[in-house]
């Protein structure tokens, strides 16, 4: 049983029109291998978290997609095309860390900065398109910091400058670099808040989240990854802790390991 | 002077990029790295043509640049290293091919060791002309791609999935940061030229928060110090030019560094300095009504010698302290006897407040000892605004004694709705 599920997807999904396709993708830093042989299918219209450990490749992975890494083999599309055709339809939410925070620049002008792409070469933000950046920080609740400059937010402000900019890219899919970390509960919050409205609209999202403890309360389809695809399909099916020990090294807590004793004696039902 | 202004003003609006983009060793050993160039140019032409040097200039900047992306790319040695080795051989064969000339043509060389420190006070007509074009190129080029160079500053790999040619980006605005070097070379000099870069976009930042602000405010300090220099080298003898720019725009550098409003040393200062003094005050007021309450804080008066040992201040510290709180109204001094007027007990009421409720948030939410929350309470009570207190007040649902038992004051005015 396990080997069916040893790559790729879980057998019973058939995924039509897949929003992101990777195929054979092997990507390596020098002569350091950081993904190998990665052949992935992720469906439209969902919240898709991709999870694993330290070094496991997950940034590497959503950078490859974006044509900012060159594989040393393997392809990936986006929305069955390369990454050239539809660039206007991809937006992205970087790591924090990236970027450095005291560079003389207020959050409007950050995410009047999603904006460049669809202004074109050598013109200039207009009218309409500062409010529009303003409208993407009042959809994330801090239009109120709008001239403030940027190292003088807090960590989950300077998040949520980084998701109005993406928003103030229109896109159908959004690939997010662990948008949750280091964010306080209310950002987190409305982080999340913002994640199911853009579901609700029809778009998809996916995000290398950090968090084991939350992937099946925010997300609904996973991709478990270290080095190598352990697995991938929706959360209810996949993030099982056979898996998740296949991806992690076998390393259990006490408490995860007292579960599972739970379990197979029947005293607990699994959530 | 035009030369030197424009000079000065464009390297002020490239440095800008230099130094956001952390490049500013990288537009040192590239001048450095330009001396062979032109002394070489120099023995191919036999003459001092600024064209021909210019190129050998740029040459050897280019050279240089290949060099460092070689040395990292194919060996265990770091960027910063890279560049100091290409920085130091590219100088050290310049000055040998240097010596080497002025041995063997005595009367041509003098124009030469001037590309060390730089001659603006003796540009040619010609010479001008081109420095002209090529600041007129640079500068419009930064007007034409601000947006693009904005954004190549701030996130590449953002701007790169948006679909704008990063690569090609950061190769023309590093070209820009060559061709300024190059030409800047005749009026600073090889040694400075990054201090002309540098230091006046260094400048600017203090003064304010936008990239555009920023750009402008460089572009005028470097222009105005190279006139400055340049008319400061003429007057007044024995002044080399190149070095007097780099003075003088150093001294404005000082200048924002200490004086800058938000971000200057000397606001910070003084900032802390009225911090400070308000702490004192807030705490003579509350030894006093620590004092006197229960008592009769608005009638009741405390000695000299009683406050002192409370805090173990000295009298100098005490007297100019309470001299603060009487004119403020808050204190009545007779002689050595010292009274809170009726707003200064409110005023020392509101303090204590803070005290004693931060204690109480500490013991209650945080679960901390009631031994050990008085330092932290000491620091917050200063801190705490008003408005956040209140809040605390209600959280905690308008409590009435402090972990210790002592009473937690209501100042009248302050609004119970408990």
């Amino acid at each position: 049983m396990s080997e069916e599920v040893a790559q790729g997807q879980a057998p019973t999904e058939d995924i039509g029109n897949p929003v992101v396709e990777v195929h054979d993708l092997t990507v390596a830093y020098g002569t350091k291998p950081v993904l190998w042989d990665i052949d992935l299918k992720l469906p439209a219209n969902r919240l898709i978290a991709i999870v694993g450990p330290n070094g496991a490749g997950k940034s590497t992975l959503l950078k490859s997609i974006l044509g900012l890494v060159k594989p040393l083999t393997g392809w990936s599309q986006l929305f069955g095309a390369p990454l050239s055709k539809h660039r206007s339809w991809i937006g992205y939410v970087p790591q924090r860390e990236s970027v450095d925070w005291d560079f003389p620049t207020t959050a409007l002008d950050v995410v009047t900065m999603g904006l460049y792409g669809e202004m074109g070469w050598l013109r200039r933000p207009k009218a309409h398109h500062r409010e529009k950046a303003l409208s993407c920080l009042a959809k994330l609740g801090i239009e109120e910091l709008a001239s403030r400059q940027i190292s003088q937010l807090s960590g989950g402000q300077q998040q949520r400058v980084f998701l109005a900019r993406a928003l103030a890219q229109d896109a159908r899919l959004y690939l997010m670099d662990e948008p949750f970390v280091g964010v306080d509960a209310t950002t987190e919050h409305a982080v999340l808040q913002l994640l199911q409205n853009l579901r609700a609209e029809g778009k998809t999202v996916i995000a290398v989240h950090h968090d084991l403890q939350t992937v099946a309360e925010y997300f609904d389809h996973v991709v478990l990854l270290n080095m190598r695809l352990i697995a991938a399909g929706p959360v209810s099916t996949t993030f099982t802790e056979e898996n998740i020990q296949r991806t992690y090294g076998g390393r259990l807590t006490a408490l995860s390991q007292a579960a599972e004793a739970l379990l197979s004696e029947g005293k607990i039902d699994r959530r | 002077m035009l030369g030197a202004m424009l000079l000065g003003a464009v390297s002020g609006v490239i440095g800008c990029f230099t130094i956001l983009r952390r490049q500013s060793l990288l537009g040192d050993a590239l001048a450095h790295a330009a001396l062979p160039g032109i002394c070489i140019a120099f023995i191919i032409t036999g003459a001092k043509t600024p064209l021909a040097l210019l190129i050998g200039a740029l040459v050897a900047g280019l050279l240089g640049a290949l060099f460092v992306v070689g040395l990292v790319g194919n060996s265990r040695i770091k960027e910063d290293s890279a560049i100091g080795i290409v920085l130091s051989v590219f100088f050290g064969l310049g000055i040998v091919l240097l010596t080497y000339i002025q041995r063997t043509s005595t009367g041509n060389q003098s124009g030469l060791d001037h590309f060390l420190f730089g001659q603006a006070a003796t540009l040619m007509e010609r010479d001008v002309q081109i420095i002209l074009g090529l600041a007129t190129f640079v500068l419009f080029s930064v007007f034409l791609f601000y947006k693009e160079f904005k954004l190549l500053s701030f996130d590449r790999s953002f701007g790169e999935v948006q679909g704008f040619p990063m690569r090609r980006l950061e190769v023309g605005l590093t070209a820009l940061l060559v061709v300024v070097v190059v030409v800047g070379l005749q009026t600073v000099g090889v040694v400075l030229i990054v201090a002309a870069l540098i230091t006046p976009a260094a400048a600017a930042r203090q003064w304010t928060d936008s990239l555009g602000k920023m750009i402008i405010l460089a572009a005028v300090i470097g222009g105005g110090a190279s006139v400055m220099g340049v008319w400061a080298s003429a007057t007044l003898p024995n002044l080399p030019t190149g070095p007097t720019i780099v003075l003088i725009s150093s001294a404005g550098l000082v200048l924002s560094l200490l004086a800058a409003p938000k971000r200057g040393l000397l606001g910070g200062l003084w900032r802390s300095t009225l911090l400070a003094r308000r702490i004192k005050r807030e705490n003579l007021l509350k030894d006093i009504y620590r004092l006197v309450e229960g008592r009769q804080p608005a009638t009741d008066a405390v000695s000299t010698g009683l406050l002192r040992g409370s805090r173990g201040q000295t009298i100098g510290s005490l007297r100019r302290i309470g001299s603060q709180l009487r004119r403020r109204g808050l204190v009545k001094t007779e002689g050595e006897r010292w009274q809170l007027t009726p707003p200064g007990v409110r005023a020392a009421q509101q303090v204590v407040r803070k005290h004693r409720l931060w204690e109480l948030y500490l013991t209650r939410r945080l679960e901390l000892a009631d031994d050990h929350v008085h330092r932290d309470a000491e620091a917050m009570e200063h801190a705490l605004s008003d408005e956040f207190l209140d809040q605390i007040d209600e959280l905690l649902g308008f409590p009435e004694v402090d972990p210790h038992g002592r009473e937690i004051p209501r100042p009248e005015g302050v609004v119970n709705d408990g």
